[in-house]
């Protein structure tokens, strides 16, 4: 029976991939049968998405040139079309143009590129500072100007609630506002994690012993998320990151709750140490 | 030559038996035999351990490891094994061994004895690895889960059992064997052509080993030095990689793909030499810019060792380092594309037969050039932002290394399996093969690229349920490919059961290197009398 399900469930899919043909980009996360980037909600993503149209342009006619030319030469090469076959060996331009043409190609390349990695290292000045802290197998952020700090931790399948996607949700999402320049600082605090957020085009090992510094700029409200992208034991696939983007007001009305918050439990415990 | 060759085949007697002439063999047909062998039966067990991944990724949620752990357990194996046990010892061990010496007009490999290490070093490396699986590894579960690349601090605190220390052993024998190989194929090729046979007479396979044979001298030893600093990190109190007691992880990553990028161009290069002697063979037609194509080898050797942090753009890196890397990475393109283009001019104007051999080859060359732009793209750090640890990465290295080097290694197999053997193999049994793993590792492998495209991160046990589309896509392909391989199974045990024999050079006039001047198999010594090349 589980054969027979399965074999189903395969049917289903491939049917449904004839059906929908190419799936709209998700957005805060994939979607089914998705072939492309998550909807950019970042800049940077904005232009990283842009380049990759153009490279992949490039690329593909590139792949299709050297298929063409293969393709041409079995048919047209092959023993029942050319006997005999030529003892040629030099052309020395053909060979000069094969090495002088893929360098142009690649100064096109270059070019928008170092554009695009050098438009990633601008920071701008921050209006949201956060740091987040991987640990194996969750992640910690603080506010440090607001004196915020929480564990952001998987939920598990168990626990979900109905419409929250499975290995993405947390319980604490982090929240900033939207169209504001969020630093992210980046620790851990045993082996490498991390922290990766398709939407924002943002991917940044926090690594042990160092504080490494990734920024993004969200321009749409909604929630975003990622997931560690760097392999760190083993509940490596089980420690997302959400990010939760809301307008200036909801923003401020968020770290005064938390904040208050925060202060009821510190003065608990001042109360109890007295 | 031909007359020497018959001559030869009088003296077939003289070999010895049993124990004496395998466990001690010296002889570099026997070892080459044996290093092929050896290939594989890991190449089936590396096989195994992806066919497990693939079942457990084909739908979201986990199905068959109860502890995701087992999974990276898998994967590193996986990834070890064919990058160590796999690839490496056909294409340099088996092919190296067999057709070096046969090609230069050599009677054996410089150092017989050294020869007899490397291959049982590796073997004993293999055993480690192995043994590995079922140590103690993370805590819970068995065996070393840090991934092939073994990046600290996951593989010092993060490891604590003794499975990865079995492991980081296992690498170090495996290099002091490929080490020793490395010595003897330079001395070899350097010191033992031919008369007459200079270097720029060389067969583009010769060139291809002697380049990859650099790389090995090259870029080994630092991995030696690594995983030694690693060992003591973990046993002996030391700090190279541990920023609590001022070392750094980063330092780890730089040791390790300083000699990882070199590697993949040590699987990758000797490909290069196959593909281009089997093109030229069927083509009935010389390598077209021959000096070109044996220079761009060296180049893409050389170069290869200027672009390791391009794996590390997403580590921290300063940006002007990574503008480097780009820089760097993205000229590797030029020489790269010198030999796909040549080979395509090789087939220009010749007379193509479709042998089995000629497929693989040609799937070889449009598959590599698949993988090579996706390397592009990859090069560019700015897009690696979102690509790095992907599946797009997967696929990439999978197009170049999954299907390029083995779909090179297949070729080799059918192209010199008769005269190795003395055997024909079966064209209906090889083509069947090639098409089941064309199929097989394009349906694997091509959605990979989508996958990582919408963000699916690597080494994952489990994923987001958008991603299961593709995954199922992805395993149902492995599964075909999985298939082809006990196709290959199977002609292997055919050829041997029907034991049609064949002539000295089966190919025709298009195989024009000394190989096909001998008979099919060659006698156990060969070239008594040395050939000499006008």
């Amino acid at each position: 029976m589980a054969i027979f399900h399965r074999a189903l469930t395969i049917l289903a899919g491939l049917g449904g991939l004839v059906l929908s043909g190419p799936a709209l980009a998700g957005e805060g996360m994939a979607s089914p049968w998705e072939m492309g980037f998550q909807n950019a909600a970042s800049p940077i993503m904005r232009q990283i998405t842009d380049f990759h149209t153009y490279v992949t342009i490039i690329i593909t006619l590139i792949a299709l040139f050297v298929l063409g030319l293969l393709i041409y030469v079995m048919m047209r090469f092959n023993e029942k079309r050319n006997p005999e076959p030529s003892r040629t060996s030099h052309n020395t331009a053909l060979e000069v143009a094969w090495t002088v043409l893929p360098i142009f190609i690649l100064v096109a390349i270059a070019i928008p590129s170092f554009r695009l990695l050098f438009a990633q290292y601008d920071y701008p000045k921050a209006d949201v500072t956060i740091t987040a802290t991987g640990n194996q197998w969750y992640w910690s952020y603080e506010y440090p100007d607001e004196g915020i700090s929480f564990d952001s931790i998987m939920v598990q399948d168990a626990d979900l609630k109905p419409g929250q996607p499975r290995l993405l949700t947390v319980n604490n999402e982090v929240v900033v506002p939207v169209n504001a320049n969020v630093i992210v600082d980046l620790k851990s605090n045993d082996v490498i994690h991390d922290w990766a957020m398709p939407s924002f085009g943002v991917k940044l090992d926090a690594v042990p012993g160092r504080l490494q510094k990734t920024w993004f700029r969200a321009e749409r409200e909604g929630t975003f998320y990622g997931q560690c992208s760097e392999l760190c034991g083993r509940n490596h696939a089980f420690m997302p990151i959400a990010v939760h983007v809301v307008s200036q007001e909801e923003y401020d009305a968020w770290v005064a709750k938390q904040k208050s918050a925060q202060l009821d439990s510190k003065g608990k415990v001042a109360a109890i140490e007295n | 030559m031909a007359q020497t060759a018959q001559t030869e085949a009088a003296h077939h007697d003289d070999r010895p038996h049993g124990v004496t002439r395998w466990l001690f063999s010296t002889n570099h047909k026997d070892i080459g035999t044996m290093y092929l062998i050896f290939a594989l039966v890991a190449g089936v067990v590396g096989g195994l351990l992806s066919m497990g991944m693939r079942a457990e990724l084909m739908e979201p949620g986990m199905q068959f490891f109860s502890n995701p752990e087992m999974f990276n357990v898998f994967v590193t194996a996986h990834g070890l094994i064919m990058v160590f046990f796999m690839v490496m010892p056909s294409t340099m061990g088996g092919f190296g061994n067999w057709m070096v010496p046969l090609m230069i007009g050599a009677p054996d490999m410089a150092f017989p004895r050294m020869n007899n290490i490397s291959f049982w070093l590796l073997v004993m490396a293999f055993s480690l690895l192995v043994t590995s699986l079922f140590m103690p590894g993370a805590a819970g579960t068995t065996g070393a889960g840090s991934g092939w690349t073994v990046y600290a601090p996951l593989s010092t605190s993060g490891m604590p059992g003794i499975a990865m220390d079995f492991a980081l052993l296992s690498l170090h024998l495996a290099g002091a064997s490929s080490i020793l190989g490395a010595i003897n194929f330079i001395t070899t090729i350097f010191n033992m052509r031919a008369p007459g046979m200079t270097l720029h007479k060389m067969p583009l396979f010769v060139w291809a080993v002697l380049v990859t044979a650099f790389l090995l001298l090259l870029s080994l030893p630092v991995l030696a030095g690594a995983v030694t600093m690693l060992l003591t990190d973990r046993n002996f109190g030391t700090a190279f990689f541990d920023s609590a007691h001022g070392g750094d992880p980063i330092l780890w990553q730089h040791l390790f793909w300083f000699f990882g990028h070199p590697e993949v161009y040590i699987l990758i290069v000797p490909g290069f030499g196959i593909v281009s002697q089997i093109v030229s063979t069927f083509s009935r037609k010389p390598i077209f810019g021959y000096l070109g194509m044996a220079y761009a080898m060296v180049a893409i050797g050389v170069i290869g060792f200027v672009v390791w942090a391009h794996h590390m753009y997403a580590a921290g890196i300063s940006v002007n380092t990574q503008a480097y890397f780009v820089f760097a990475t993205m000229v590797i393109a030029v020489p790269t594309g010198i030999k796909i283009f040549s080979w395509i001019a090789t087939m220009w104007g010749g007379s193509l037969r479709f042998d089995t051999p000629m497929l693989w080859a040609i799937g070889f060359i449009f598959l590599f050039t698949v993988g090579g732009v996706t390397g592009v793209v990859l090069s560019n750090a700015g897009v690696d932002r979102s690509l790095h640890d992907t599946y797009y990465v997967v696929a990439h290295f999978h197009y170049t290394m999954s299907i390029g080097a083995v779909f090179s290694i297949f070729a080799g197999w059918y192209y010199w399996s008769p005269k190795m053997w003395g055997y024909m193999y079966s064209e209906t049994l090889g083509k069947l093969h090639f098409w089941l793993m064309f199929i097989g590792a394009n349906l694997t492998f091509f959605p990979q690229h989508f996958l990582g495209l919408a963000g699916m991160p690597r080494r994952y046990a489990d994923y987001p349920d958008a991603y299961a589309g593709w995954n199922m896509v992805s395993s149902i392909g492995s599964y075909i490919g999985f298939a082809g391989l006990i196709v290959f199974l199977f002609s292997i045990a055919y050829t041997f059961a029907r034991k049609q024999k064949v002539a000295a050079n089966p190919w025709g006039a298009g195989a024009t290197t000394l190989e096909w001047t001998l008979p099919s198999p060659p006698p156990f010594h060969t070239y008594n009398t040395l050939p000499r090349i006008k």
